[in-house]
């Protein structure tokens, strides 16, 4: 590393390896008939605009994921619509309802299923935490204790409405990759682990409980009221 | 349709050794049960399944109840004479009982064809550890079947004469018996957002040891070290 003052930050589709070339001369350009982009634009574009969801769902927040690719919501303008039945096909898991400790098991062999790139989204309170049936005997407290959850869409369920803006969501993130480095996605890293472990059935609690290469319990320190 | 008093005066006219009772039931839906010993229970099943006046056909509900020991503390006032002749006096006598618990299981029943019910049949196992078995009545209804696997797999009530006995919800190596009063959930409440009653309790066992306090400022400032 060089001591040299830090460039200021390129848009995130234009590392600094390019000539620099502003937004602005590009549009300019893009006016007179010229498209100027590069590889990874083109990749990370294709990839953001063609994100095939899971035909896979578990409780009422399945249901509003029904009514997104409906003609009312219409989740076919961005790029989405194509519902694949099979994981070998599919780019994005939404987790759509609650995890019950029976069916984790097979939610992380779906995952492990899917190809790369893939993303995934817990919909709705219990897919993040367990929602309203976190004290239950039965329910995981959020996928994201198995698998990673690349947006997170509160709601109990997230109207449509909802399912849309976290998809725009996921697509900047994917616009947002790089191919090398440090911004590169998941998959593409040295340290990606490739296929997550399935827990397996215990006498009393999944075992493990939870992968400690994708989470650890946060530490809150609370202040004791006197 | 008979009350159910007058379908148990018809069962014993009908089944003279039986062991029956009515449990009242006190709230405002005063739908009153039918206690049935487990040598008759499947022939009664049987007969007010086919009794033309009841024609019982329908068991819309197979549900499960833990009835955990209970100590009852029975008070007993008796006025005492005074040999003085004064006032008698009102002593108290306070006679403490255990009353056994045991697993129960609620049938509800209706008549399609008649269109009338509910009749309410109850079933009660011995005690709560090992005599924990009742006769089946899917072999009567079969609506019963599920519903009782999931009594078994939440209560752990056996039905003797069930076609197919297995957990039903949670998983075959599963060791415990959720719905019981005496469950004890797996501690993975090591981190809770909004914690508060006997979560709280459960969340304060993994927080982190409070640091130690600052000591107390003196007023007499010490020696400087020479």
């Amino acid at each position: 590393m060089s001591d040299a003052p830090t460039p200021p930050p390129s848009p995130a589709h234009q590392p600094a390896s390019l000539p620099a070339i502003t937004d602005a001369e590009r549009a300019e350009l893009r006016r007179h008939g010229i498209l100027l982009t590069s590889l990874q634009e083109l990749y990370t574009w294709g990839n953001s605009h063609s994100v095939w969801p899971l035909n896979f769902g578990l409780a009422c927040c399945a249901i509003e994921m029904i009514a997104a690719s409906m003609a009312k919501f219409d989740i076919a303008r961005f790029g989405s619509e194509v519902f694949r039945p099979s994981p070998r096909q599919a780019d994005l898991l939404i987790v759509s309802g609650t995890v019950t400790k029976k069916m984790a098991p097979q939610v992380v062999r779906l995952w492990n299923q899917m190809p790369e790139p893939k993303y995934c989204i817990a919909m709705g309170a219990c897919a993040i935490s367990g929602g309203p049936f976190k004290q239950g005997y039965n329910v995981l407290k959020g996928i994201d204790r198995f698998i990673p959850v690349d947006i997170y869409i509160p709601g109990c369920p997230p109207r449509p409405e909802a399912l849309l803006h976290g998809l725009v969501q996921l697509q900047e993130k994917i616009k947002g990759f790089t191919i090398k480095g440090p911004d590169a996605p998941r998959h593409l890293q040295k340290a990606d682990a490739g296929e997550y472990p399935v827990p397996e059935f215990g006498a009393r609690d999944l075992e493990p409980p939870h992968n400690p290469a994708v989470w650890s319990a946060p530490t809150l320190v609370r202040a004791e009221k006197s | 349709m008979e009350s159910i008093e007058q379908i148990r005066d018809r069962l014993l006219a009908r089944f003279p050794g039986a062991q029956l009772a009515v449990v009242a039931n006190p709230g405002p839906a005063a739908q009153h049960g039918l206690l049935l010993d487990h040598e008759h229970a499947a022939a009664i099943a049987l007969f007010l399944r086919d009794d033309p006046v009841l024609r019982l056909d329908q068991c819309t509900n197979v549900t499960g109840i833990d009835w955990p020991e209970k100590e009852i503390v029975e008070t007993v006032k008796s006025s005492v004479p005074d040999p003085a002749g004064g006032p008698a006096k009102i002593v108290e006598t306070k006679t403490k009982r255990l009353q056994p618990g045991c697993l129960e299981v609620v049938y509800h029943l209706y008549s399609v064809q008649h269109g009338h019910g509910p009749v309410i049949l109850r079933l009660r196992t011995g005690n709560r550890t090992d005599a924990v078995s009742v006769p089946s009545l899917t072999p009567v209804w079969r609506a019963c079947e599920f519903q009782e696997r999931e009594v078994f797999d939440l209560f752990g009530v056996t039905f003797a004469g069930h076609p197919d006995l297995r957990r039903i919800l949670m998983w075959d190596g599963f060791k415990d018996f959720p719905m019981r009063k005496d469950y004890v959930e797996p501690d993975d409440y090591e981190w809770e957002p909004t914690p508060h009653g006997a979560v709280l309790e459960k969340a304060k066992v993994h927080y982190p040891a409070p640091a130690p306090a600052a000591p107390a400022p003196t007023a007499v400032p010490p020696p400087a070290a020479g």
